[in-house]
């Protein structure tokens, strides 16, 4: 079983339809899978449905493929800093489901874990629960949010081994531990792949269970959004 | 030299200094964007407080210097921060499951609105661009004490903490305290009104009466 592919657009060979839902890992630029995106905006495949925290930012991560026109709806917790975003948005182009955050964590992680629906505190009260139905627990209200079960996932890791077995680095583990469960296929590009035996086993982020394609995406040119710096003392 | 007369109202700094007057030792605390984040400022000398970050970090250390900026090291407000000797590291799933789970102690966060029950109102504006809610109902939702923190008006003199929202809530009656630059407001429990508790400097009941609309206990 060979999961190595020898580049993003290989990888997704067979797997991008039209009107297809993706779940994306990432937090603002921080953990994007953006060769992947890169294929998929080369694909062409339209009318995408992304549940993804954020939307990139203009020209950059999933920015890319809402301004090549091919998201239909956002299912998002976030998505400020985009102006190609806001413009579709309010002009009626571009659907968008806004998720609190946790709920869209959960939603990816239940729908990955076999679990249809679950109750939540989060959002009771507010447009959120508007629609669903709510239940009382112990005297307290809670929402039913449902799983999220989408036809691929797409992600970024740090190092893999050739098994497919994956480790993330620092605060870009993010939604893409959650949202590589919850596809029917799920497409890793990573740093590094390095060979089976390589990595300690107690420090697998993600087994390789749930890798099936995967490619190495280096070298990446990292983006910031905000860089905020110290100044050292002097001496 | 600034005079007394000078003094009145607290500044932004000292907004966030009062709130973290609510830190205790050994607190784990989620703070929000803007004057929320100053609270990290004024964690008093010897106090043990441990900053969660939703994106997936227990123990936020300031921001880099210069040479040690990384683009996988941020925090929730997407700015570059640096790891602490006992930082550790999850995913959204995990972060989400300690706020929701309840095993936050306190988070403080901003505010458009408040009302005299404990709801907040922070995250849209109908008719304007909307960003999203981001992790804010789930902190208000799960995390075990809410501070708001906020101008007591808006920049044009309307009340803030007022009898109903009228802007889409973030929470239905999940607020524990409000520090806004003249007064702090507190309640016990969730079924008891709020409780004007402290005037900021130079600030008198009349003042504080005069620009809130929410009905408090003084």
């Amino acid at each position: 079983m060979q999961k190595i592919y020898p580049n993003a657009e290989a990888a997704l060979e067979g797997l991008l339809f039209d009107g297809m839902l993706i779940a994306a890992g990432g937090f603002g630029l921080c953990g994007i899978p953006e060769r992947l995106i890169d294929a998929i905006v080369a694909h062409g495949a339209k009318d995408l449905t992304i549940a993804s925290n954020n939307a990139g930012i203009d020209n950059e991560g999933l920015g890319k493929l809402l301004r090549t026109r091919q998201v239909k709806k956002m299912i998002s917790s976030y998505v400020g800093e985009n102006k190609e975003f806001e413009r579709q948005y309010l002009a009626g182009e571009l659907e968008v489901e806004f998720n609190p955050q946790g709920t869209l964590a959960e939603r990816m992680r239940a729908g990955g874990a076999g679990i249809p629906g679950f109750y939540t505190k989060t959002g009771v009260g507010t447009l959120v629960a508007e629609g669903k139905e709510v239940q009382v627990f112990d005297g307290e209200e809670y929402v039913l949010e449902r799983g999220i079960r989408a036809d691929l996932s797409i992600i970024k890791g740090w190092k893999a081994d050739e098994s497919g077995n994956l480790m993330f680095r620092k605060t870009s583990r993010n939604f893409n531990a959650p949202a590589a469960t919850c596809g029917k296929v799920c497409v890793a590009e990573v740093e590094e792949i390095v060979p089976v035996g390589s990595l300690d086993p107690d420090c697998i982020h993600l087994p390789s269970i749930y890798v099936k394609r995967l490619i190495l995406g280096a070298p990446y040119d990292k983006k910031i959004e905000f860089r905020t710096v110290r100044q050292r003392e002097a001496a | 030299m600034a005079t007394q007369l000078e003094t009145k109202g607290w500044t932004r700094d000292q907004m966030a200094a009062r709130a973290a007057k609510e830190l205790r030792d050994g607190y784990y605390v989620n703070l929000g964007i803007g004057i929320p984040t100053l609270v990290a400022n004024n964690i008093p000398e010897g106090m043990t407080v441990t900053l969660q970050s939703e994106n997936g970090m227990l123990g936020i250390g300031p921001f880099p210097y210069d040479d040690e900026v990384d683009p996988d090291l941020i925090n929730a407000g997407k700015q570059t921060v640096s790891e602490l000797p006992q930082t550790s590291y999850f995913d959204s799933a995990a972060s989400f499951a300690m706020i929701r789970g309840g095993h936050i102690d306190l988070a403080v966060l901003g505010a458009m609105e408040i009302s005299q029950s404990g709801d907040i109102a922070n995250w849209m504006i109908p008719g304007k661009m909307i960003k999203g809610m981001g992790g804010a109902m789930d902190l208000v939702a799960g995390v075990k004490k809410i501070i708001v923190v906020m101008e007591h008006t808006s920049k044009n003199g309307d009340p803030k903490f007022i009898p109903h929202c009228t802007l889409p809530l973030t929470g239905k009656n999940v607020i524990d305290m409000i520090i806004t630059d003249l007064a702090v407001f507190q309640r016990p429990d969730h079924e008891s009104p709020f409780e004007l508790i402290e005037l900021a400097p130079g600030i008198t009941r009349d003042e504080v009466r005069a620009k809130t609309t929410a009905r408090y206990v003084e």
